[in-house]
């Protein structure tokens, strides 16, 4: 923790504040990706992104660990300002877990390898102890036989579990989840799911870029919509489904739900 | 696809009606199939037989000089002169190596073959150990077996009496070691974000690829002295061997680089996701997986390789192939075989060491796609 506050640019972290978002564009050449968003979650949030493709939804995610990076604005993850810096880069990713549309597990690792290999190459755990903790995150992703597999043997979903795991085995304090469910049939969303309810259940902070509405009813704390690069609305899930503020969500919400 | 196809074939034909029925399924099959394989057993029946008289049946196996390999009236037709290949055998494997220090060169290959093995069988114990061996321990040994080390006793034996097998294997084997780390640099090198390492890689590849082998060669025995004084110039072997590396490793920067590209962005995003520093995210994620996908490019790069070590007989540097020429060549043994018989030699010690790399490879292809990976 005296690290994180260390490599913070921005004043005392507020310990009640898991990202903070101020003032973020990007563009390339005349073409804005974002405008002007800012955004606070709060530690123990969910929150559930959504929007039309292109609207820059993923891209505003992937700021938040800087896969992708700004031209202005300032994006602070648990008190640690992200900066062109590469040790504050690697210290809020080691933070922040992400899961993407596409899985991305490391083919040519098993499924406890990979699992394993953040923990002991960044972390510097002792094998055996990174083995015993990811076993116990693959148990509660419900992939205990399948350990010593490689991840082309695993359905989707299984993968999908897996790749949860992965990042839970960090520890992180905050989990970023890109579409997750957009590449999986419909039973095995369901599976993925169910694992994302129970994750958050645990209070962890949650990010996550959705259709799923049921999922964003179930468990959001708040729902976002953004469209154009703009952040157009922010509701509390009851009342950005049942009564949106902006036209631009109710044709959304029509053309999604229908 | 045919050889799979023919593969299953076989199995279902042969359960039925054993030879002739394997005949049928396999090479007569169609009409095109019966005529390709007429043409083939045509083809074999014009080399085979003047092949096996000349290597074999006509050959001359033993003799003390060149009357015994020339044509006489008891053997019209000499063939082979294998006696010619006992006498020069040991100059063709050590070259001008003093004789009493030999020993040492046997010791050298075992100690290669040592750590050639224990590092392509993939399911041998330690290979961690096995790699600290090939790649710190064998180079330091290798050196002090061969060149000499005085202070243990061991003559130093000047590289310009080195020659035959062992300048091949030298040669090879440095440009192999030492061209895929240097290329997967310089691959990385190409694809960094730095602009001047960037554009370092990209001037040293293109300058050496659009460069014949032999140049670099010349230019590395022959214009180096002039800008360094004699005394202070590096071996000619060293400076060979220095300018095969970089040469190859040029060429294996391409190939690793094409296995980059075909690591999909996701791994890199995943990798970078989980906190990983660039050198550990290329480690331990990309370059396992790049490299897997272009083996079969490295390992025909790494053949193309073994085979243009011959060209350092422009420097003269006594390769395998050049103590063939210069052999062939003693007045002694002039006979109109000799040569034949020498090139022979050579052919089958090339086709040998490439094949065994090229089936090493295939396996290794083999047991990737069983483990599932792809």
């Amino acid at each position: 923790m005296q690290q994180r506050s260390d490599h913070s640019g921005a004043g005392a972290p507020q310990a009640d504040v898991a990202v903070e978002v101020v003032g973020l564009h990007k563009w390339y050449g005349d073409f804005y990706v974002l405008r002007d968003i800012n955004l606070k979650v709060a530690r123990g949030e969910r929150i559930v992104i959504c929007g039309p493709s292109g609207g820059g939804k993923s891209t505003l995610l992937r700021c938040i660990n800087r896969l992708e990076d700004w031209q202005r604005g300032r994006v602070i993850v648990d008190g640690v300002e992200l900066t062109e810096d590469p040790k504050r880069i690697l210290t809020v990713r080691r933070d922040v877990g992400m899961v993407f549309q596409h899985f991305n597990l490391f083919p040519h690792l098993t499924v406890l390898e990979n699992c394993t290999l953040a923990p002991i190459w960044v972390r510097h755990m002792p094998k055996r102890e990174a083995e015993a903790l990811a076993m116990t995150y693959l148990v509660r992703v419900k992939i205990p036989d399948q350990v010593h597999k490689y991840p082309a043997r695993l359905s989707g979903g299984q993968q999908q579990r897996v790749a949860i795991a992965r990042a839970l085995c960090m520890n992180p304090n905050i989990m970023l989840f890109d579409e997750p469910t957009s590449a999986l049939d419909p039973e095995m969303k369901k599976e993925v799911l169910d694992t994302m309810v129970e994750l958050a259940a645990d209070g962890i902070t949650m990010l996550v870029v959705s259709h799923e509405m049921g999922f964003a009813r179930q468990v959001a704390d708040r729902v976002i919509f953004m469209d154009d690069g703009q952040v157009v609305e922010v509701n509390e899930p009851k009342n950005f489904f049942d009564q949106p503020q902006h036209e631009r969500t109710r044709m959304f919400l029509k053309q999604i739900l229908n | 696809m045919s050889a799979i196809g023919g593969e299953f074939r076989v199995r279902g034909a042969a359960a039925h009606a054993g030879v002739f029925g394997w005949l049928r399924a396999n090479l007569f099959s169609s009409p095109a199939n019966a005529a390709l394989t007429l043409v083939c057993i045509l083809a074999i029946a014009w080399i085979a037989p003047p092949l096996i008289r000349f290597l074999f049946l006509d050959a001359v196996w033993s003799g003390e000089g060149r009357d015994a390999c020339l044509a006489s009236i008891a053997q019209p037709h000499p063939g082979a002169c294998w006696a010619f290949v006992r006498v020069w055998f040991s100059y063709f494997v050590y070259g001008s190596y003093p004789m009493g220090e030999r020993w040492r060169v046997d010791l050298f290959f075992l100690a290669l073959a040592l750590g050639v093995v224990w590092l392509s069988w993939l399911s041998a114990p330690r290979r961690d150990v096995g790699a600290g061996y090939f790649f710190i321990a064998l180079p330091i040994l290798s050196f002090v077996l061969l060149h000499g080390a005085p202070l243990i006793g061991l003559a130093v034996v000047p590289t310009a009496l080195w020659g035959g097998v062992l300048v091949t294997v030298v040669v090879a084997a440095i440009g192999m070691v030492f061209s895929l780390p240097l290329g997967i640099l310089l691959a990385l090198a190409r694809r960094s974000d730095m602009p001047v390492v960037r554009l370092f890689a990209v001037a040293f590849i293109e300058f050496v690829r659009g460069v014949p082998l032999i140049t670099v060669l010349f230019m590395a025995s022959v214009m180096l002295p002039l800008f360094v004084p004699e005394r202070l110039a590096p071996d000619k072997l060293l400076r060979a061997l220095i300018g095969v590396a970089l040469f190859a490793s040029a060429y294996m920067a391409e190939v690793v680089r094409g296995g980059l590209v075909a690591v999909s962005r996701g791994q890199y995003e995943a990798a970078r996701a989980l906190g990983l520093t660039y050198w550990r995210m290329m480690g331990l994620v990309i370059l396992p997986q790049a490299l897997g996908v272009t083996l079969p490019n490295i390992v025909n790069t790494f053949i193309g390789l073994f085979k243009d070590t011959t060209l350092v007989f422009v420097v003269g540097i006594f390769d395998f192939l050049r103590t063939i020429e210069a052999a062939r060549a003693d007045p002694k043994w002039t006979a109109p075989t000799t040569t034949v018989t020498g090139y022979v030699v050579a052919a089958l010690f090339y086709f040998v060491c490439c094949y065994g790399m090229s089936r090493y490879a295939r396996s290794v292809e083999a047991r990737l796609a069983r483990a599932g990976r792809r």
